[in-house]
C-alpha cells in the first residue's frame, strides 16, 4: 500500500528541534501512525471482499480448483436469457419513469409558479423514510390482483382487475415512483445551476417562452438528464426489496433476486452467485465510470452559475389548477395512501378491504404482540446498535481519511480517496456474498455475528462517509491549521482542537445519515444475519416471508417513526440529506 | 538576524506533467539570499507569483523547500541540499508568530481562546501555568486594545479588531520573529491605511523583527526599513525604500514600484557614474551607479512626478526634450499630461494648477539625478 509506506516520510518534520537519537527515527510519530491504520483499514474494507468474491467465484467450492463452472451454471441456464432482459427492462424503465416524474416535478418547482410547493419537499424525504421493503408492501397493499384496494375500488368499473403489481410493469412502477424524488432533487439542482441569462439573451433574441425550453433549457440540461438516467438505471439494477417482493411471486427474476434465490435453495451454488455478482459488479461499475467521464466532460463546457438573480418563474394560467391537482396526485400516491395503508393495516387483526367491519376490528394488539415479541425488542436494539457503532466508525474514520486526501500531500493519497469510494459501486447484496466468501475461509469467528454486519455497513457506508467529511474539510481554511501549527501546536492538537470542532457539523450530518441509512439496510444483511441476530428490516422480511401482513405493518410503523425522528434531527442540523440516498 | 542562503523549491511544471514529457520544473523560489538585521521591518514585494509568500511560508515552516539554509538568531530552522545532515524544524517548534492573510482566527473560540490557544500548547514542562497564562493574555489584549473584547467571539469582531487579534495571537509568546502575510489586503481603503502606520508603530515601540509580505508598494514604501523586490522567485532588487525608488536597477522594478517613462536609447560615453545616452529624442546626460560599456542599448527611465514642465523654452536646454500636449487627467491631488515627443509619449505628473490644453507646445525637463539607467527589456 503506497499510502501506508508514504507516510512515515513525514515523520521528520513532526520531529522535535533536537536530533533524536537513530533509533527513535525508527518509531513511527503518533501521527504517521494513526494516518496509516486509518490508511490501512479503508484499503482493507475496500479491496478484501472484492478480492475474496473474485476468489470465490472462480475457485470451485468443494475442490478449491479453477472453475468457470459458475458462470456456465449462471449464464446459460435456460432463464438466463430472460433474467437479463428483465434486469435491463426493469433497470432502465424505472430509471426513465423517474427521470420523467422527477424532472418534470423539478420544472415546475424552480420555473413556475405551481401551487403547493411546500409539499414537494415533504415528498423527497420518501425514499429516506419509507424503506424499499415497506415501500413495496404498501404497494401489494394498493395494487395487488387479489387485495389491492385500488383494484376493489376500480373492478365495479371496469368489471375486472385493472392492475397488477407482480409484473415487471408493476416493479417499474414502485421502483419509478420510489426514485423519483431522488431525481427531483438530482434535476432541481440542474435546474438551479443554469445561468438564468442564457435563457433571458434567448428571450431577448425574439424566441418564445416553449422555444427556449426547448432550444436552450433542455439541451443544457442533457447532461444532468444523462448522468440521472445512469445512476437511476444503476441503483434500479442493485434494487433487491423490489424485485424480491413483487417478482419472485410471477418467477420474474432479476440479477439481484437471482443471487439470492441461488443461495437460498440448496446445495448452495456459491459459484454461480459469484459469477451473477461478478456480472452485476461489472455492470454497475461501467454505468458509474461512464457517468463519472460525462460529468467531467459536462464540466468542462459549464457555463458560469447565475448568482442570486432567479429569472421570473413562468406563470402558468388556466393550467395552474391542473399542475396544482397534479402536485396533489403525486403526493397523495407516493407518500399518504403508502403511509395511510400500513397504519389502517397496522391495526387490523388480518388484512381486509377497507369497510365498516374492518374499522370496529381496530386496534392495537399487534403493537402490543411487538412488544412481547422478544424477536423484535432484540431487532429494535440490534438495529439501533449497528446504525449508532457504524455510524460513529465511518466518521471517526472518515474525518481523519479526508484530512489525507484533503491536506497532508501524501504522495498517493489519491488512491485512498479512490479506494474509500469504491463500495459505491458494489451492490448491496454482492457485498453480503462477498464478505460471506471472506469470513467463511478467512478463521475470524465473526461469521454468524452482529461484528460481520457491523463491517458491511462500514463499507457499504465508507463513500458517503468520506463525502460529508471531505466537503467539510475543503470549507476549512487552511490557513486555520497553519496558524496553530504557526503558533506551536502539534497535528494531533492541531486536529484535536482547532479541525475537530470546526468540522463537527458536517460530520453530525454525515453520522446521521449513516445511522439512518445502516438502520434499514436490508440488501447485504440479509445474506449476513442468522437467527438471533436479527434486525427490524430482517424481521420485516420474515414477517413478509410468512405473510403476517399486520405484524409486518407494524413493525414498519416502527420503523418509519424512527426514521422520521431520526430525518428531522438531519434536517434540523441543516444537512442535505435527499440527495444521497441508497 | 534571520538568515536565508541559496533558498530553491520548485515544483514539476503543470505543462509538462499534462503534455506527458519530463523534466520543466517551475521554481517557486530560485536560489533567494536575504539578510534580517534585529529589529528591521523586512519587506518581500512583488506581484503575486513571485515567490514571496513562499518564501514566507518557507521560515515559518509550512512549505517545504528543495533545499537551502534558513537560521534565526543562528538557529538553524532548515537545512538540506548540501552534504550536511539535513534539518527541518517542524512549524510548531520553530516559536515564531505569523499573521495571515485571512487572520485565520478560529471560528469556534472566543477572542481570548484564541490568543491562549499558542500558550496552551506548548509542549508540556514549558507550559506556563493558568494563571500565568491569563495574565499573558490579558496583557497582550491590553497593548492591542481588544481587552474589553476578551469573552466575545472572535468572528464577532471587525476587521480591524480581528487584524489586531490576529496580531495579538502571533505576538503572545513573545516571538523572535513575526511573519506577516499581507495584513492588510482585506481591509478596505480608509482603514488599511490608518492600520499600517499603527502597525509601524506598534512594530517600532515591541522592537521586534518582522518580514512583511505585499504586493502593494505604497505599503511596502511606507513601512519597511528595507525591501526585498521579487520577480519570478528570484530577488531583484534589495535596499532602503528611497534608494529602490529613485534608483530602481532594471525595467521590472521601475514600473512596479510608482510608475516609470522609458525613454530607449544606447551609452555614448561614461566618465565614472556620470552617463551621456543617445536617444532618439537628443541626448541625455544622467549619473548612474549602473556598470554599462559605452554601446549597450539601454533604456532611460524617469518618475512622472520628477519630470518639469513648462511652456517657455529653458534658459540650460540640457535634458531638456521639446513637444506637444497629448491628452490631460485631472486627478484631484494632481494632473496627468502625456506629452507626445517625437514617437514618445512621456507621462509628466504636476500640481493641479498647471492644466494645459491639448496641442498645446511645451518644453519637458529631465533632472540629472532623476534619471535611472535600466537594461532593455
Amino acid at each position: 500500500m503506497s499510502v501506508a509506506t508514504t507516510t512515515p516520510e513525514q515523520a521528520p518534520s513532526v520531529a522535535p528541534d533536537a536530533t533524536p537519537p537513530v533509533w527513535r527515527r525508527f518509531i513511527p510519530t503518533p501521527k504517521a501512525l494513526i494516518l496509516g491504520v486509518v490508511a490501512l483499514i479503508v484499503a482493507y474494507l475496500a479491496i478484501v471482499p472484492l478480492w475474496f468474491l473474485i476468489q470465490g467465484t472462480f475457485l470451485d467450492q468443494n475442490t478449491n480448483a479453477f472453475t468457470l463452472g459458475g458462470f456456465t451454471r449462471a449464464y446459460t441456464d435456460d432463464n438466463a436469457i430472460e433474467m437479463m432482459r428483465n434486469s435491463v427492462w426493469f433497470a432502465v424503465g424505472s430509471a426513465l419513469l423517474s427521470l420523467v416524474v422527477g424532472t418534470a416535478l423539478a420544472f415546475l418547482n424552480v420555473r413556475t409558479d405551481v401551487p403547493f410547493k411546500g409539499l414537494f419537499f415533504a415528498g423527497s424525504i420518501v425514499p429516506l423514510v419509507i424503506p424499499g421493503i415497506l415501500y413495496s408492501v404498501a404497494w401489494i397493499f394498493l395494487a395487488s390482483p387479489d387485495i389491492g384496494l385500488l383494484n376493489y375500488v376500480l373492478q365495479p368499473i371496469f368489471g375486472k382487475d385493472v392492475f397488477d403489481i407482480y409484473t415487471v410493469w408493476g416493479m417499474i412502477w414502485v421502483e419509478g415512483l420510489h426514485l423519483s424524488p431522488i431525481t427531483f432533487l438530482f434535476m432541481v439542482a440542474a435546474f438551479r445551476a443554469q445561468d438564468p441569462s442564457l435563457e433571458e439573451s434567448a428571450l431577448m433574441s425574439g424566441a418564445s417562452r416553449w422555444t427556449v425550453i426547448r432550444r436552450i433549457t433542455v439541451p443544457l440540461l442533457r447532461p444532468a438528464i444523462a448522468a440521472s438516467v445512469l445512476i437511476m438505471t444503476v441503483r434500479s439494477l442493485e434494487s433487491f426489496e423490489v424485485p424480491a417482493l413483487l417478482g419472485l411471486q410471477n418467477g420474474i427474476y432479476v440479477f439481484t433476486s437471482k443471487i439470492y434465490f441461488m443461495l437460498r435453495s440448496y446445495p448452495q451454488d456459491f459459484n454461480g452467485a459469484g459469477a451473477l455478482a461478478l456480472g452485476l459488479f461489472a455492470i454497475a461499475a461501467l454505468g458509474m465510470l461512464v457517468e463519472h467521464l460525462m460529468s467531467r466532460g459536462a464540466k468542462a463546457y459549464q457555463t458560469v452559475t447565475g448568482k442570486g438573480f432567479r429569472p421570473r418563474p413562468i406563470e402558468l394560467g388556466k393550467w395552474r389548477p391542473l399542475a396544482g391537482a397534479g402536485i396533489i396526485g403525486y403526493f397523495v400516491f407516493t407518500v399518504l395512501l403508502p403511509l395511510l395503508l400500513l397504519v389502517y393495516t397496522s391495526l387490523l387483526p388480518y388484512y381486509q378491504k377497507p369497510s365498516a367491519a374492518a374499522f370496529k376490528s381496530m386496534s392495537f394488539d399487534n403493537y402490543s404482540t411487538l412488544l412481547h415479541m422478544s424477536k423484535a425488542t432484540t431487532a429494535l436494539k440490534n438495529s439501533l446498535f449497528l446504525g449508532f457503532a457504524a455510524a460513529t466508525l465511518v466518521m471517526i474514520i472518515m474525518a481523519i481519511a479526508a484530512w489525507i486526501v484533503v491536506r497532508s500531500g501524501i504522495r498517493g493519497r489519491k488512491i485512498l480517496d479512490l479506494l474509500s469510494f469504491a463500495p459505491l459501486v458494489i451492490p448491496g447484496l454482492v457485498l453480503g456474498l462477498s464478505l460471506q466468501f471472506v469470513y467463511l475461509r478467512v478463521p475470524i469467528a465473526i461469521y454468524g455475528t452482529i461484528w460481520i454486519l457491523l463491517i458491511a455497513y462500514c463499507t457499504r457506508y465508507l463513500p458517503y462517509g468520506m463525502r460529508y467529511a471531505v466537503t467539510s474539510m475543503q470549507q476549512i481554511s487552511s490557513e486555520l491549521e497553519e496558524s496553530a501549527a504557526v503558533s506551536g501546536a502539534t497535528w494531533w492538537q492541531i486536529f484535536r482542537r482547532v479541525l475537530l470542532p470546526l468540522l463537527m457539523p458536517g460530520l453530525m450530518a454525515g453520522w446521521i445519515y449513516i445511522f439512518v441509512v445502516s438502520f434499514r439496510e436490508l440488501s447485504s444483511s440479509i445474506l449476513l444475519y442468522s437467527s438471533g441476530n436479527e434486525l427490524l428490516s430482517i424481521l420485516i422480511w420474515e414477517q413478509f416471508e410468512n405473510g403476517k401482513f399486520t405484524v409486518l405493518a407494524a413493525l414498519g410503523v416502527v420503523m418509519i417513526a424512527v426514521l422520521m425522528v431520526l430525518v428531522s434531527i438531519a434536517y434540523k442540523l441543516g444537512a442535505k440529506v435527499g440527495l444521497q440516498q441508497d | 538576524m534571520l538568515e536565508i542562503s541559496n533558498l530553491i523549491k520548485s515544483y514539476p511544471g503543470e505543462k509538462a506533467k499534462k503534455g506527458g514529457s519530463q523534466g520543466g520544473r517551475v521554481f517557486a523560489i530560485n536560489n533567494v539570499n536575504l539578510h534580517v538585521e534585529q529589529g528591521e521591518m523586512f519587506t518581500l514585494l512583488g506581484p503575486s507569483g513571485c515567490g514571496k509568500t513562499t518564501t514566507l511560508r518557507s521560515i515559518a515552516g509550512l512549505e517545504h523547500p528543495d533545499s537551502g539554509l534558513i537560521s534565526v538568531k543562528g538557529r538553524t530552522l532548515f537545512q538540506a541540499g548540501d552534504r550536511t545532515k539535513p534539518v527541518n524544524v517542524a512549524a510548531n517548534r520553530r516559536g515564531l508568530g505569523m499573521v495571515f492573510q485571512s487572520y485565520a482566527i478560529w471560528p469556534h473560540m472566543s477572542v481570548f481562546d484564541n490568543v491562549a490557544f499558542p500558550l496552551q500548547v506548548k509542549p508540556r514542562g514549558h507550559r506556563p501555568g493558568k494563571a500565568d497564562i491569563e495574565q499573558r493574555v490579558h496583557r497582550v489584549l491590553e497593548v492591542m486594545e481588544l481587552r474589553q473584547y476578551a469573552d466575545r467571539q472572535a468572528t464577532k469582531l471587525s476587521g480591524g479588531q480581528q487584524q489586531r487579534l490576529a496580531l495579538a495571537r502571533a505576538l503572545v509568546i513573545e516571538p523572535e520573529l513575526l511573519l506577516l502575510d499581507e495584513p492588510l489586503s482585506n481591509l478596505d481603503a480608509k482603514l488599511r491605511e490608518s492600520l499600517r502606520y499603527e502597525l509601524k508603530r506598534l512594530q517600532r515601540e515591541l522592537g521586534i523583527t518582522s518580514i512583511y509580505v505585499t504586493h502593494d508598494q505604497i505599503e511596502a514604501l511606507s513601512l519597511s526599513s528595507n525591501i526585498a523586490v521579487m520577480r519570478a522567485g528570484e530577488v531583484v532588487q534589495l535596499g532602503k525604500p528611497r534608494d529602490i525608488y529613485e534608483n530602481p536597477t532594471s525595467k521590472f522594478v521601475a514600473e512596479f514600484i510608482g510608475s516609470s517613462n522609458f525613454i530607449p536609447g544606447h551609452v555614448l560615453h561614461r566618465t565614472g557614474e556620470d552617463y551621456e545616452v543617445d536617444t532618439s529624442e537628443g541626448r541625455l546626460h544622467l549619473s548612474s551607479a549602473a556598470e554599462m560599456p559605452p554601446g549597450t542599448e539601454v533604456s532611460v527611465s524617469i518618475r512622472p512626478e520628477t519630470v518639469e514642465l513648462t511652456t517657455q523654452r529653458p534658459v540650460d536646454l540640457r535634458n531638456v526634450l521639446e513637444g506637444t500636449v497629448g491628452t490631460r487627467a485631472f486627478l484631484g491631488d494632481a494632473v496627468d499630461h502625456i506629452v507626445n515627443v517625437g514617437k514618445l509619449q512621456i507621462r509628466v505628473r504636476s500640481l493641479p494648477n498647471l492644466s494645459l490644453e491639448a496641442g498645446t507646445q511645451v518644453f519637458i525637463k529631465l533632472p540629472v539625478d532623476k534619471l535611472a539607467l535600466v537594461p532593455i527589456g
